[in-house]
């Protein structure tokens, strides 16, 4: 047996001083002599773990053999029969906890760099194949279906249904199709243009996106039932910003980082003027929060222009919910963490503008629920950062839209959707849901995991 | 795209487009707002629906020029088209047979009165409305509020048109004539609203704003438009725009209209530079 190659390929990066500066993607992606090298490493194990880490069950050891043999149309082809949007999941996806945490070569701490290889292939396609082509069209079942929003869960969805020859219409309330993969994830970590191109590819399918198309204010989920829809899928995600409720917390420049973002990624506020749409450059910016939106607004307000940027987060760099590879990516580029801190009240001037942000101290304690120390306040420990700028990246819930506007639909107290987990089927009849508005914020592998699996029931349930 | 079927010149600095929008106008309720966005490089910016016509799909908004966005609306003609016509966002206006309403509309606040008044007129109200602007140039609507009221009076800042002052003062002198008043609308400038609100709240006459704070998406995804109600934050895109104007934190909503006070005055003029009058 061949010795086991445990140097996995490091990713090619725009240096920190520089990418601090820019809005472009900060990992280059890997060159077909790296992804070559870096797929010679699989051992092509017949345990294929790797693909038990999925959750759209991508043939992984089956496109990295195709890398491997130069074959970049087979490794496509491959990729692409279980992923509609791998130049997505190739940057976003949490491979470390993933397909990567289950390679059998995880345990000797060198797993294939599964993510870099998907993300390879899909930048391949889109160099080299022009647009993306979809597969044969398949029978069409005469079946119409409703998918609501457009984000990871309903694009999945949409472009499953659709593969199986059903008539799909997706209708999404923001201007453009991709959801959080539009507002949310900046340019740097995600370019739009990989978003739209895999946009295009599910239209391609056949699937119809019609946008501007607030469901809830414009038809109703049961009006869509009763216009001649057979089934709804729901994944229109948790985009409700939660807030502390605490003193100061309307002042000037004090943003949720839905806002925050918005502004940077979906509306282009980097380039005001000549984009419309402003948004405040702080001199001394303070995120609140250790998961990956808050690395990715702290990361947007420095390249901005901020001359400070702080997470501030109430428990130790152990317990940051954000991925390892963005908390590292974050501190490179200079932003500073203050740990077992927590926000008391926020302080501001005559304009209504903050100014400063007091704060705890805070120490771990006893586990809670989440199976984390839970962060106690150190009594009498307030001090006060300065600030003129700060994020609140504390989680988000479903929009409470539709189901308040939907007879018969389950919630729980989160304000998520009650579904079956193994079918996303929920309470209402010919109404399944899946991604965050049922898990509440999660990821975007997991909503596309949840979009694939009601497909499959949706299907079931029309006759497929 | 939507397109503009009809435009109107209502004041020289505000206008009338009356917009190809079936499914909104499906939908659209007095009180409630749509989102519009030019184009691609443009914002999103809220505006009050000010009528529509569910037969004809048709969607009509009123804007005055204050900056680069209603500026760069301003140019567009009949058979133009905008990217984005997003709506019917917030919640409907509360209609009821309450007895005796006074509309107070201030400006452009002329154009989001005319529906709620007009719905409260059929639900079997009595309608004194009150219609001000700063001068007579910048009135319109007159005859569109008339049409629905049993009352009307008009005032302008500088009395050269109808009578001279501001809304606030045959507002008190209705509330003190003992002539029994059950509500008051009062949509227009967040300093017209406030004063109106104040005026009111000695009699205890329950005074209903419409808030028209800034907005990005206008779904209760991002937060900007929040504003305090009873001490407590509101999001006024989802939980409103309108609110009980005696519970309203007014000192908060004017300060938080101001945040991009900076950028805006920046955008407006590069684009004036850019399109000499």
């Amino acid at each position: 047996m061949a010795k086991l190659n445990l140097n996995r390929v490091a990713m090619p990066r725009q240096a920190p001083k520089k990418r601090a500066k820019n809005f472009n993607e900060v990992a280059l992606g890997y060159s077909l002599k790296q992804a070559q090298e870096e797929a010679s490493r699989c051992i092509q194990c017949p345990k294929r773990n790797c693909v038990d880490g999925c959750p759209v069950e991508v043939d992984i050891p089956g496109f990295i053999q195709a890398i491997r043999e130069g074959d970049m149309p087979e490794a496509v082809r491959v990729l692409k029969s279980k992923n509609a949007l791998p130049g997505i999941c190739g940057r976003v996806c949490p491979q470390e906890t993933q397909c990567e945490a289950t390679c059998s070569l995880a345990k000797k701490e060198a797993p294939i760099a599964i993510g870099r290889l998907e993300r390879f292939v899909a930048d391949w396609e889109r160099a080299n194949m022009g647009a993306a082509k979809s597969p044969k069209p398949p029978k069409p079942t005469g079946k119409k279906i409703a998918v609501v929003g457009s984000g990871p869960a309903g694009l999945t969805a949409a472009a499953e249904l659709a593969k199986m020859g059903h008539s799909v219409t997706i209708f999404e309330a923001l201007h453009v199709a991709g959801g959080v993969l539009m507002y949310g994830i900046p340019e740097f970590r995600l370019p739009k243009e990989i978003v739209q191109a895999e946009v295009d590819y599910v239209a391609s399918l056949g699937v119809k996106i019609e946008l501007d198309s607030v469901v809830g204010k414009l038809a109703t989920l049961d009006e869509i039932l009763a216009d001649g829809y057979q089934a709804v899928f729901l994944g229109t995600g948790a985009g409700l910003p939660m807030f502390m409720n605490i003193e100061g917390e309307n002042l000037n420049g004090i943003y949720s980082a839905n806002e925050f973002l918005t502004r940077v990624n979906l509306m282009k506020a980097y380039l005001f003027p000549d984009y419309d749409t402003p948004v405040k450059i702080g001199k001394q910016v303070a995120v609140i929060g250790g998961g990956n939106v808050a690395m990715d607004s702290a990361r947007c307000a420095l390249r901005l222009g901020a001359d400070k940027v702080y997470i501030v987060y109430r428990r130790s760099e152990a317990e940051m919910p954000a991925r390892r590879e963005e908390v590292e990516n974050a501190q490179e580029e200079g932003i500073e963490f203050k740990l077992l801190t927590n926000p008391k009240k926020f302080l501001g001037n005559e304009q209504n503008w903050v100014v400063g942000m007091e704060c705890y101290e805070m120490e771990l304690g006893e586990p809670d629920d989440s199976g984390r120390r839970r962060p106690v306040v150190k009594e009498g420990s307030e001090f006060v950062i300065d600030v003129d700028e700060v994020v609140v990246a504390l989680g988000t819930r479903p929009n409470p839209l539709i189901a308040s506007t939907t007879e018969g639909l389950k919630t729980t107290k989160w304000g998520t959707v009650v579904a079956d987990e193994a079918t996303g089927k929920t309470v209402k009849d010919r109404v399944w849901a899946g991604g965050d508005i049922v898990t509440g914020a999660a990821t975007v592998i997991s909503a596309m995991g949840a979009g694939k699996v009601a497909a499959a029931d949706m299907d079931k349930f029309l006759g497929g | 795209m939507y397109k503009i079927l009809f435009k109107q010149d209502l004041t020289p600095q505000t206008q009338l487009f009356k917009m190809d929008a079936p499914a909104v106008a499906q939908k659209a309720r007095a009180g409630q707002f749509v989102v519009v966005r030019i184009d691609e490089k443009g914002e999103r910016i809220p505006l009050t629906i000010a009528d529509w016509d569910e037969k004809e799909g048709t969607v009509t908004i009123v804007f005055m020029e204050v900056g680069a966005t209603t500026a760069r609306l301003a140019l567009l003609n009949e058979g133009d088209a905008i990217a984005d016509f997003v709506g019917p966002l917030g919640v409907p206006a509360e209609i009821d047979n309450f007895g005796t309403v006074v509309c107070v509309a201030g400006g452009v606040g002329a154009a989001p009165v005319a529906p709620v008044a007009r719905g409260l007129k059929k639900a079997g109200n009595k309608i004194i409305t009150i219609l001000g602007a700063r001068s007579k140039e910048l009135l319109f609507w007159e005859d569109v509020l008339q049409s629905t009221s049993d009352r009307m009076i008009v005032t302008t800042d500088d009395g050269s048109y109808g009578r001279k002052g501001v809304v606030t003062e045959p507002l008190k002198e209705l509330l003190e004539s003992g002539e029994k008043i059950d509500r008051v609308v009062a949509i227009g400038p967040v300093v017209m609203m406030k004063f109106c609100s104040l005026t009111t709240l000695p009699f205890g006459v329950k005074t209903i704003v419409s808030l028209n704070p800034i907005m990005v998406d206008g779904t209760g995804m991002c937060g900007c438009c929040r504003v305090a109600v009873e001490g407590k934050t509101k999001f006024a895109c989802v939980d409103g725009p309108d609110f009980d104007g005696h519970k309203v934190d007014w000192e908060l909503l004017a300060a938080r209209t101001r945040i991009y006070l900076g950028e805006e005055k920046c955008a407006y003029e590069e684009w004036q530079k850019s399109h000499p009058a």
